[in-house]
């Protein structure tokens, strides 16, 4: 076990918990809190998702069955205690949901965990369908369309925290995240986490040398269902109802986004991807009505040229920040960056000008774009967008080759070297 | 008898536009391994497609010119899209129809809005073909089943029959062997793209104006189209076929039977009250359920027999 | 003595300058949260349109409390209940105290829970909020609050309005309930038992089918077995596609029944179902363009000319409401703070459309006339406006009092 617990370890956990503290003081309007609390439940729910894409290589479509059922368990749990039927302190309450998704983790995992590949995905995403639709049918547990709704505060003051105002949920939120995200890479360390890498990676070979590859996807399946379970309950307590829409389609559509976004390839991808999948869906919608198709765009992109997410890009750089060329790359990147960002701006230019042409009253189509006025009603505007988009597609053609050229000389030099 | 009848028809009519979709997915995912979320897309796409050439030159040539357009994509799609991430395993293929599928939705909100568009039935099909006893059949739906019998028809006299039929289905077996007989296996990957999604273009353009053409259709019957191929079982056009006419019965008929658990303990003497919580769960009806039921068939078919109806291998 | 004075006369001044530049520049921001981007943009689209031009009349006037005017702020709410409570908070920090919602019962309902926690929390940042379409009954039942207020008529209300009208009509015999499979359409066929067995015990319901929300898409075995059953009237919840297919598919099969809809004349229907429904849909509403009356015709007009797209129609006719009755309660209350606006607007009686309506104080619903009303074509009398220029309209068959429509309620709200 030493070995796991390192010197440099210990520093970086403890930095994190700081930044997760330190935080709120940044941050400090109640929504920016808010989206805070957020982030921190979809973090615990990609990094849960991850645990089987990643780690074990099963694509499930249905990973929001389990964040959904913990939320309803959580919601109801407390509920219960409300009514004075039992107590339990809130604090704990995630655990909860977390049991609830382990249950439900262990009961249709039996089932989906027989198979792998593709007709794991297709099991898994039959299961999501059946268990969406059940939940609009049966009223009773899942509150129908008006969902479950509770109340955080049901513990009382205990120790001055009431969970009342929003702080005292981050930090709540922030806490279990921290544990959740240690628990889930200690899984990594363990033997388990390491079988499911060879699983995913040769089951045949797997059984060769005795472990039974269903029983460890079966294994982790059951333990991603009780983080996702974790974060369900914190979902429940931080937004105090618990809707179908939580275990629907969509949201196991979502979560796939995130992961991937982030990069499966690494422990701590799918975090960024949370992150950035939450602040654009957050912020994104505030400023545009598209944000769809640039999310969907987005997502494409990062599939078709950097599939391993943006964790990849990041430890690409890795040698070359090592050997100290990084500076090298920065006129490259920055020539394409400039380009790049002519080019997007042309083309959400033109993409808010579709949008405003189609969606908005006839008499003034006009709308400001980055304190541009544009006019999608008149001819000259789409000319000008097309010729920003135009030109900025060629620049960037062009700079991709210098900084494909700059990316060449460092990766032979380091190959000399014998660095890489 | 008049509504077994009506139900036999309406179920065999869904039945064929149900394999009008998939069949051009399972031949898809036989050949590339790939199934294809945005396949449903294609579908909606023939639709929207045929609503805007049929404003212009009528139906009838839009029924021809909305599947190749589709096709084209089709053709983009694969040699732009999916080849470039082929290299990077089925996961990122799949996920890359995943967001294709997302993508296709947002265009057609932008350019035709996200209100359903009035695609009508040509005038010459609005007419009763028949009455079976008091129920009208409609031309229209005469006219779906035709096409699907001809589509049937075509595809399985051109993959038995045609030089390229004959590729294509060495292909699917044995992609190295025919790419050293000097053919060229990407282009049959493309043309087998295209034509798949050419097929779901066609059944978008027919289905379109039977039921509504809006943003959500394509949504509304993707999972289906999974579901229909992968319990035929992979690359089976036979397993598709069989499997959209059992899916379609299963559908259609189940509406009609408005029995629950409650009346099958009742007849064994065993009344639930209304206050057990329980109650709810066995009072839902086989009709109410019949929606969800192709789901719960496909994770039973993939429990016991993985490869599906008539499929040959698991994936 | 002087001095004094002039220092006085200057506080004055300088207090009456600011008291000036306050009600000349403050405005009175409304939240508008309702699903701006997914599939169900469309219809957030078109309510936003009907607030601007709502407070534009009400602006128009000379505003508020002299001169304050009303601004509407949209907020997406991805039609998602969690995102919904995420964007007030939103709302809430940017100072906006009365958030308007409609499109969905499961984000009213969490509206309605996060605005009482919320103000239960922080009472000096109360929020009102002004619902113009939620319409599931518990809003104003066992899930009332004080802070929120309903300007359409709930499920049981239009169920009493329409049996009440079905118990006139003699011709109907056998009844079948189709209805979506989720709350909602469960509230619309519990409520239509009941109705019906107490209003016309002769008729008999021959049956009562529930279907997946959205997941259907033929819906000629359902019409088979409407058939089978020998019905001669349908009632159902189904709104956007499961009523236009459902309607399709009767049309294809030669069904020859009546529909009792609630949402026949919403956004879009009307064009997918085509001539399909003409003389056999119908509709209970709070209002139609056709409605007796010249201030429904104006309001009509105006809003055509505002907004002159097809796609664009006066549906939502208790948005105007909902800012009238805003107005009213402010200039009641004689201050825009929230909680005082809730109070002065409890138990507010002021004339409509249709006539005189009443906000109850007990559950804070509308109390306001129903109209039932049959698609047909227009005729440029009685059916003057048609719908997304289909060519279809509304004619009203029968209008149902206000007093007729009252429900008990099992509303226990508390009052600040």
């Amino acid at each position: 076990m030493s070995t796991i617990i390192t010197k440099g370890r210990i520093i970086f956990w403890a930095a994190a918990v700081l930044f997760f503290a330190l935080l709120p003081f940044v941050f400090t309007q109640s929504f920016a809190l808010s989206m805070l609390s957020q982030m921190g439940i979809a973090i615990i729910f990609a990094l849960s998702y991850n645990m089987l894409l990643g780690q074990t290589g099963l694509l499930s479509f249905g990973h929001a069955v389990y964040f959904g059922l913990g939320a309803f368990f959580c919601a109801h749990a407390l509920n219960l205690v409300g009514a004075g039927k039992f107590w339990f302190p809130v604090t704990f309450m995630p655990l909860v949901g977390g049991l609830a998704g382990m249950f439900f983790g262990l009961v249709l995992g039996f089932v989906t965990t027989r198979r792998a590949g593709t007709p794991f995905a297709m099991i898994s995403l039959g299961i999501a369908e059946m268990v969406a639709a059940s939940a609009l049918m049966f009223t009773g547990f899942f509150g129908g369309e008006g969902g479950i709704a509770t109340d955080r505060t049901v513990g009382g003051r205990l120790m001055g925290i009431s969970y009342g105002p929003q702080i005292q949920v981050y930090y709540l939120i922030a806490g279990w995240c921290l544990v959740c995200i240690i628990g889930m890479f200690a899984i990594t360390q363990t033997p388990l986490g390491r079988m499911a890498n060879a699983v995913r990676d040769n089951p045949e070979r797997a059984r060769f040398v005795g472990y039974n590859p269903t029983r460890v996807r079966w294994l982790m399946m059951t333990l991603a269902g009780f983080f996702a379970g974790v974060g369900g309950g914190l979902a429940a307590i931080n937004y105090e109802i618990v809707t179908a829409e939580t275990l629907g389609v969509m949201a196991s559509g979502n979560v796939v986004l995130m992961a991937f976004i982030g990069g499966i390839g690494h422990f701590w991808g799918p975090i960024i991807g949370a992150v950035l999948v939450t602040l654009l869906q957050s912020a994104l919608s505030n400023y545009t009505q598209a944000w769809l198709l640039y999310f969907g765009l987005f997502f494409l992109v990062i599939i078709m040229f950097s599939p391993g997410g943006i964790a990849n890009l990041i430890t690409l750089h890795k040698p070359v920040r090592q050997a100290g060329r990084f500076k090298r790359l920065v006129p490259a990147y920055s020539l394409s960056g400039g380009a790049g960002l002519v080019m997007l701006l042309g083309f959400f230019g033109l993409i808010e000008m579709i949008y405003h042409f189609e969606t908005s009253e006839a008499a003034n189509k006009a709308f400001s774009f980055f304190g541009l006025i544009l006019d999608p009603s008149r001819a000259a505007y789409w000319v000008g967008t097309l010729v920003v988009l135009a030109a900025g597609i060629a620049m960037f053609y062009g700079a991709t080759r210098v900084v494909k050229r700059a990316w060449d000389d460092i990766t032979t030099e380091l190959q000399v070297k014998g660095m890489v | 008898m008049e509504f077994f009848l009506v139900t036999l028809l309406n179920s065999l009519s869904y039945g064929l536009l149900l394999f009008m979709l998939s069949s051009g997915l399972t031949l898809i995912f036989s050949m590339m391994g790939v199934l294809n979320f945005a396949h449903a897309s294609f579908y909606m796409l023939g639709a929207y497609f045929a609503y805007q050439t049929g404003l212009a030159v009528g139906f009838w040539p839009a029924l021809f010119l909305s599947p190749l357009l589709v096709g084209a994509l089709g053709a983009l799609t694969e040699r732009y899209g999916l080849r470039t991430v082929h290299k990077f395993g089925h996961v990122a293929e799949l996920l890359f129809t995943f967001g294709l599928a997302y993508v296709i939705e947002e265009i057609v909100h932008l350019i035709w809005g996200r209100a359903p568009v009035d695609y009508r039935i040509p005038a010459e099909l609005d007419f009763t073909l028949f009455t079976l006893y008091t129920t009208q059949y409609p031309a229209y739906r005469g006219f779906m089943m035709l096409v699907s019998v001809g589509m049937l028809a075509a595809l399985y006299l051109g993959l038995t029959r045609t030089r390229i039929g004959l590729v294509i289905q060495a292909s699917l077996t044995h992609p190295d062997m025919v790419e050293a007989l000097g053919h060229n296996v990407p282009r049959v990957f493309m043309l087998v793209f295209a034509g798949g999604a050419a097929l779901a273009g066609l059944a978008g353009v027919i289905g379109g104006n039977a039921f509504i053409t809006e943003p959500g259709m394509a949504v509304a019957v993707g999972s289906i189209v999974f579901v229909v191929v992968v319990f035929g079982g992979m690359g089976s056009l036979t397993g598709a076929f069989i499997a959209s006419l059992i899916i379609g019965a299963l559908q259609t008929f189940s509406v009609a039977l408005d029995y629950s658990m409650l009346d099958l303990l009742a007849k064994f003497g065993v009344n639930v009250s209304k206050d057990s919580s329980l109650h709810g769960l066995w009072s839902i009806t086989i009709s109410q359920t019949a929606p969800v039921m192709p789901y719960l068939l496909m994770v039973l078919m993939l429990i016991v027999r993985p490869r599906g109806l008539m499929g040959t291998r698991e994936s | 003595m002087k001095r004094k004075h002039a220092l006085a006369l200057l506080l004055w001044m300088v207090l009456s300058s600011l008291v000036a530049t306050v009600t000349a520049q403050e405005t009175i921001k409304i939240a508008y949260i309702e699903g701006l981007s997914g599939p169900f943009a469309n219809v957030g689209e078109i309510g936003l349109r009907h607030y601007q031009i709502a407070a534009e009349a009400v602006n128009g006037r000379g505003g508020v409390l002299g001169g304050m005017k009303f601004e509407i702020v949209p907020f997406d709410s991805k039609t998602n209940p969690q995102e919904a409570l995420l964007v007030l908070r939103q709302a809430i920090d940017q100072g906006i105290r009365y958030i308007a919602q409609g499109n969905g019962s499961s984000v009213a309902l969490a509206l309605a829970d996060g605005v009482s926690k919320h103000n239960a929390r922080n009472p000096e940042k109360s929020v009102v909020f002004l619902n113009y379409a939620a319409v599931d009954p518990a809003l104003t039942n066992d899930k009332c609050t004080f802070w929120h207020f309903r300007f359409d008529a709930d499920v049981d209300m239009k169920m009493q309005a329409l049996t009440s009208y079905m118990a006139t009509q003699k011709a109907i015999k056998k009844v079948y309930l189709i209805n979506q499979d989720y709350s909602f359409g469960q509230g619309v066929a519990k409520s239509a038992r009941a109705m019906l067995a107490a209003k016309r015990p002769d008729a008999e319901i021959v049956g009562d089918d529930l279907h997946p929300l959205g997941k259907v898409k033929d819906f000629s075995p359902y019409v088979a077995k409407i058939k089978a059953a020998g019905a001669d009237s349908v009632i159902t919840g189904n709104w956007g596609n499961d009523l236009a297919l459902l309607v399709k598919a009767g049309k294809e099969a030669g069904l020859k029944v009546d529909y009792y809809t609630y949402y026949a004349g919403a956004a879009s229907v009307v064009t997918a179902i085509g001539e399909a429904g003409v003389g056999h849909v119908k509709q209970v509403t709070i209002w139609h363009a056709n409605i007796a009356g010249k201030e429904a015709a104006d309001h009509t007009v105006a809003f055509r000319a505002r907004f002159p797209d097809a796609k664009d129609d006066l549906y939502f006719a208790t948005v105007r409401t909902s800012i009238e009755a805003l107005a009213l309660g402010i200039e009641k209350a004689k201050t825009v703070d929230a909680a005082k606006v809730a109070l002065a607007m409890e138990d507010l009686k002021f004339m409509d459309d249709s006539g005189e309506v009443n906000l109850r104080a007990d559950n804070h619903q509308l109390i306001q006339p129903l109209y039932i009303s049959t698609l047909v074509r227009t005729n440029g009398k009685d059916v003057k406006f048609d719908i997304e220029k289909t060519g279809l309209g509304f004619r009203t068959d029968a209008r149902i009092e206000g007093k007729d429509t009252v429900m008990p309620t099992t509303c226990r709200m508390q009052r600040p």
